[in-house]
């Protein structure tokens, strides 16, 4: 009874995560572009003249979405055009139940993972989820029954199809050094030290399948220098039929998949929650010191790592939109099937290779 | 390759420029919440309905027409405006002044602001200096076309 308790609140408790740091990435974007842009940003947005830096911003957002006519054109078809908005969402959604948060938590007599799934192909999982979210991209697309929003739709399949494959790639240099799909046990592996100082983080040992990952990841988020699929400035593309919530859906999707692919580059690049040299009874120093600390504090020090690292891939993809115009679209496939898939086998050949030694 | 590589090191010099941005407007801002001064800002906004900056003395805003020491108006209806009005918003009516040294008043004078292209023509135009543009008005929006037909009592100030 306990136990389904205690996966109820993990679950609540990683959705919660998930959404609302999603929702406060709107307010991230906007923010962190006007700073680089020597602007100020959203800041009218108040609660009885609090305004707070504009931080409700996202509420006053969702308010809007949630009062905009929901309008579906006569032409399209509408149950698949009703479904696929929410098809994208899900997919998206699930990735959360597999990343780890932080190492296992000791209440009570009780080993609690704070991790809300551990399965073996944790990996394989998040890839084929966000794989899926493809369906509600085309699916969108076609059910519009419009032109423009069926090439859009088949524009953004050909684009996350191609960069999937980059993406998936890339990863298997890093599943050969650390010989597991679960994504608690490769933070494990990360935890160990290479030349007895530095932690082993998956970047160090594989750096060109982590800018390999980065350019796929990035592409397959959709966002500005790969947003051939939706051009929010001007094509718009797939959604193009979609107005209010369902329109609403589509964005936060894409914020979440900023999300879970920060999630992504720290868990599998970046240590997950490992804080270098430090152990489960505290800190260990390679130059001798030892700090030793309870528990509780050294899982606190786990999921701020975490969260810590998740904030800087976040504030870094924000920064990488904001800085680069888009590509075009033949050279967008060419820098994913001529450049990132050569690349990346040869991380693989140049990987095995370094192992075998 | 080597192309991709010239690509990959201009892609590292952009973002370098964007991230020096965000340091420094970000250092700034940070100094400004501990409430430290500084001479420079963060941001170049400013906060316009609450915040607002001086128009340049040159500027063209709302007319206006000047009045003589006894309150008439200054102007002697001589139509040069009216003529000279690229937009033809400019609608005078003469009347005699029972003083022969002025001869003529306008007894109707409308500008119509909502084909006024604020060219300052008029201003240009007028002998006797009794048209400006220099009220420093410039927020002139109204939720009907008909409030922004000026009339003499709008004008004389």
């Amino acid at each position: 009874m306990i136990d389904i308790l205690i996966v109820l609140i993990k679950v609540v408790f990683a959705m919660m995560w998930f959404l609302v740091l999603a929702l406060y990435l709107t307010w991230a974007e906007r923010k962190e572009s006007a700073v680089m842009q020597d602007r100020i940003g959203a800041n009218r947005a108040n609660i009885w003249k609090f305004r707070i830096i504009g931080l409700f911003q996202p509420f006053a957002d969702a308010i809007k979405m949630f009062f905009k006519e929901d309008f579906t054109p006569v032409f399209s078809r509408r149950f698949i055009h009703n479904l696929s908005p929410f098809l994208s969402f899900f997919f998206v959604l699930v990735t959360v139940a597999v990343v780890p948060f932080g190492d296992s938590l000791r209440l009570g007599g009780r080993e609690i993972k704070l991790q809300v799934l551990d399965i073996n192909v944790g990996l394989l999982f998040i890839l084929a989820m966000l794989s899926m979210s493809i369906y509600g991209v085309i699916l969108s697309g076609w059910a519009s029954n419009s032109r423009w929003t069926l090439l859009g739709g088949l524009r953004g399949a050909a684009q996350l199809v191609s960069y999937e494959v980059a993406l998936g790639l890339s990863l298997i240099g890093l599943i050969m050094v650390f010989p597991s799909l679960t994504l608690s046990n490769l933070v494990h592996y990360q935890g160990q030290l290479l030349f007895e100082w530095l932690p082993k983080w998956g970047i160090l040992l594989q750096p060109l399948g982590f800018i390999i990952f980065l350019f796929a990841a990035v592409a397959e988020s959709e966002r500005v220098p790969f947003d051939l699929p939706e051009g929010e400035s001007e094509i718009i593309g797939f959604f193009t039929e979609y107005s209010g919530l369902k329109w609403g859906l589509y964005m936060f999707t894409d914020f979440m998949k900023v999300l879970i692919v920060a999630c992504l580059l720290t868990t599998l690049f970046f240590g997950g929650w490992q804080v270098p040299w430090l152990y489960p009874d505290g800190f260990q120093f390679p130059w001798g010191g030892q700090w030793l600390l309870p528990h509780g504090v050294v899982v606190a020090f786990q999921v701020l790592s975490f969260n810590l690292k998740v904030f800087f891939f976040c504030w870094f993809q924000i920064l990488v939109r904001w800085t680069y115009p888009r590509f075009r679209y033949d050279q967008l496939m060419d820098l994913g099937w001529k450049l990132l898939i050569p690349l990346s086998l040869f991380n693989i050949v140049a990987t095995a290779i370094l192992m075998s030694l | 390759m080597i192309k991709a590589l010239g690509y990959f090191i201009e892609l590292i010099k952009g973002s370098i420029i964007t991230t020096r941005h965000f340091v420094v407007n970000m250092y700034f801002h940070i100094l400004k919440l501990f409430r430290i001064k500084t001479k420079r800002k963060g941001a170049v906004t400013i906060q316009y309905p609450e915040e607002r900056v001086k128009i340049a003395t040159r500027h063209r805003s709302l007319h206006r027409l000047m009045k003589r020491e006894d309150g008439k108006p200054r102007c002697v209806a001589c139509m040069l405006c009216a003529t000279v009005c690229p937009s033809e918003c400019i609608y005078i009516e003469a009347t005699e002044d029972p003083d022969p040294q002025i001869q003529k008043y306008p007894s109707t004078f409308i500008i119509d602001l909502t084909r006024c292209c604020f060219c300052g023509f008029c201003v240009e135009a007028c002998p006797e200096d009794a048209i400006r543009m220099d009220t420093d008005e410039v927020e002139i929006a109204e939720y009907s076309r008909e409030a922004l037909i000026y009339d003499l009592d709008k004008l004389i100030r």
